[in-house]
């Protein structure tokens, strides 16, 4: 019975989720193919955004690259400065909440780079790196660096005396009371950090290829901008969304594979 | 008697033992000169009103703090940093929530190297003794308070200290948890005799569970008096001469706000 309920009032929510998203997409149809509030050249109806979908996931016209190759191109650069960024992040974050000479070398030079905008390293980088890869990477790698070090070092800062009280009656040394008290307790931390990180690697990338690219997503947009198509910017935004959402949905289930112990809601 | 013949040997000798916390702005003595000793297989409380220092007491035992002078020696050893033969159990939140039953209990022989096979069949005896038998791959978030304390109870066991300490382990428990852990706590001591140091502030608990019953004036702390509680096991909290005994010390212990 109270299983029946339970399944009575998810189904419930799920409709009314379904329901944002049908009452939104009908209002758009309505107001731009039925009253034509807009031209077509201004706001095309969802349906022609559909048809641009499906021709453009095959088709190269107009900027040189079918979505799913600008869509490929984005998330493999996303994705190199990310894991990076986690890389040299996350150790740099814990290591600098545990020993004391880490966190007074690296704080001075890591307060000054924080403030600093992702984007805002991208013109340096350009004139460094040309617009290739190597400068998108570098600059994703600088946005999703600082939430994986803000949130690594303040997780381990989370660690309970009490905890670390057990750790040593039971005699562990300094580097077992790290790896097996303070890196646990930071675990849920460390997520929420790379987690962070994702959205934002994920901005940063389309924010650089707007501004410098010759592939993907957001170069994508910008093409159809210059030509007027804002049936494929729109495309190209959905494909942001989606694959976004997405990514963000992966990580979700590792977390929960890997923060033991809390309760999953 | 039973008792003499299991307590004969000092398990703890603690002599002239003081601390004193020192900050910029002043010097707090939280600990003033005190002596005390403990036999093997002994359960002791400490009792004392409100923040006398009894945590700070038990933390210079376990050499989880350091003493500003004086002299503690556990099992002939000279106590200068925490170490295995010291278990503890704490108040509450002391469980690693990220680990399982198994996974706390198993925890010190873990750090010590032990093989997994052995830890874990060690573990299990202690979980079963504290009556966790079933749940040992249960979250701490999935228990209750008693629950949790119990697995404190075993984590500290399975490691096989030669001392406990225990620093209010049921003052977050509801009234009838906390008596029913109370009896848990004389079943599993009975049927696995340790040196227990209690800290409490309950006086009932202190007369119900312990041998002896060391009064710990205000701070800075110091030896108000003692009480050999002899008392058959288990106890009433009725009877006269538990009554009596907690009329007593209720007499002598400093009054705080």
């Amino acid at each position: 019975m109270e299983q029946l309920d339970y399944k009575k009032s998810k189904r419930k929510y799920w409709l009314l989720s379904a329901a944002s998203v049908i009452v939104f997409v009908f209002i758009w149809w309505f107001s731009t193919a039925v009253l034509k509030l807009a031209k077509p050249i201004t706001l095309p109806d969802p349906v022609t955004i559909i048809k641009t979908f499906i021709v453009k996931l095959t088709h190269t016209a107009p900027d040189g690259g079918t979505l799913v190759g600008n869509t490929l191109a984005s998330v493999k650069i996303a994705l190199s400065g990310y894991v990076m960024a986690i890389l040299v992040g996350v150790p740099l974050g814990v290591l600098m909440a545990w020993f004391k000479p880490v966190d007074r070398f690296v704080r001075p030079l890591f307060d000054l780079l924080r403030p600093v905008p992702g984007i805002a390293w991208i013109p340096l980088m350009i004139v460094i790196f040309g617009i290739g890869i190597t400068s998108k990477i570098v600059v994703i790698f600088l946005t999703a660096f600082v939430p994986c070090v803000v949130n690594s070092y303040t997780g381990i800062r989370q660690t309970r005396d009490v905890h670390l009280w057990v750790g040593q009656t039971f005699g562990a040394s300094n580097l077992q009371l790290l790896t097996t008290v303070a890196i646990p307790t930071a675990l849920p931390f460390i997520m929420t950090g790379i987690r962070v990180a994702l959205g934002s690697s994920w901005c940063a990338i389309v924010a650089a290829e707007l501004l410098a690219s010759s592939e993907g997503l957001g170069f994508m947009i910008q093409q159809a901008r210059g030509i007027n198509r804002p049936d494929i910017i729109i495309c190209g935004m959905l494909a942001i969304g989606a694959i976004g959402a997405l990514m963000t949905f992966l990580l979700g289930i590792v977390e929960k594979h890997v923060v033991k112990g809390v309760m999953h809601k | 008697m039973d008792r003499e013949r299991q307590i004969k040997n000092k398990m703890i000798t603690m002599q002239h033992v003081a601390k004193t916390f020192v900050t910029e702005r002043k010097t707090t003595r939280i600990i003033d000169d005190i002596s005390l000793e403990v036999k093997e297989n002994e359960l002791v409380a400490l009792f004392g009103p409100g923040q006398c220092g009894k945590t700070t007491l038990l933390n210079v035992m376990a050499g989880l703090e350091k003493a500003t002078s004086g002299e503690i020696i556990v099992n002939g050893e000279k106590v200068t940093r925490p170490g295995p033969d010291r278990g503890f159990v704490y108040q509450t939140l002391a469980l690693f929530p990220w680990l399982t039953v198994m996974g706390n209990v198993c925890f010190g022989p873990r750090m010590r190297g032990i093989s997994k096979k052995e830890r874990e069949e060690r573990a299990r005896y202690y979980i079963d003794l504290v009556g966790l038998k079933g749940f040992e791959d249960s979250y701490p978030v999935q228990l209750s308070g008693g629950m949790k304390q119990r697995v404190g109870i075993a984590r500290a066991y399975c490691n096989e200290p030669s001392v406990l300490f225990m620093d209010e382990p049921f003052g977050h428990l509801d009234a009838q948890t906390r008596y029913l852990m109370q009896d848990e706590l004389m079943r599993i001591w009975e049927k696995e005799k340790r040196t227990i140091v209690f800290v409490t502030n309950n006086i009932e608990e202190a007369i119900y569970l312990a041998d002896r019953v060391i009064v710990l004036t205000n701070c800075p702390t110091q030896v108000k008096k003692e009480y050999i509680i002899d008392l058959p096991r288990p106890r009433d909290y009725v009877d006269p001469g538990f009554l009596a005994l907690r009329e007593d010390i209720s007499s002598v212990v400093d009054k705080t706000l």
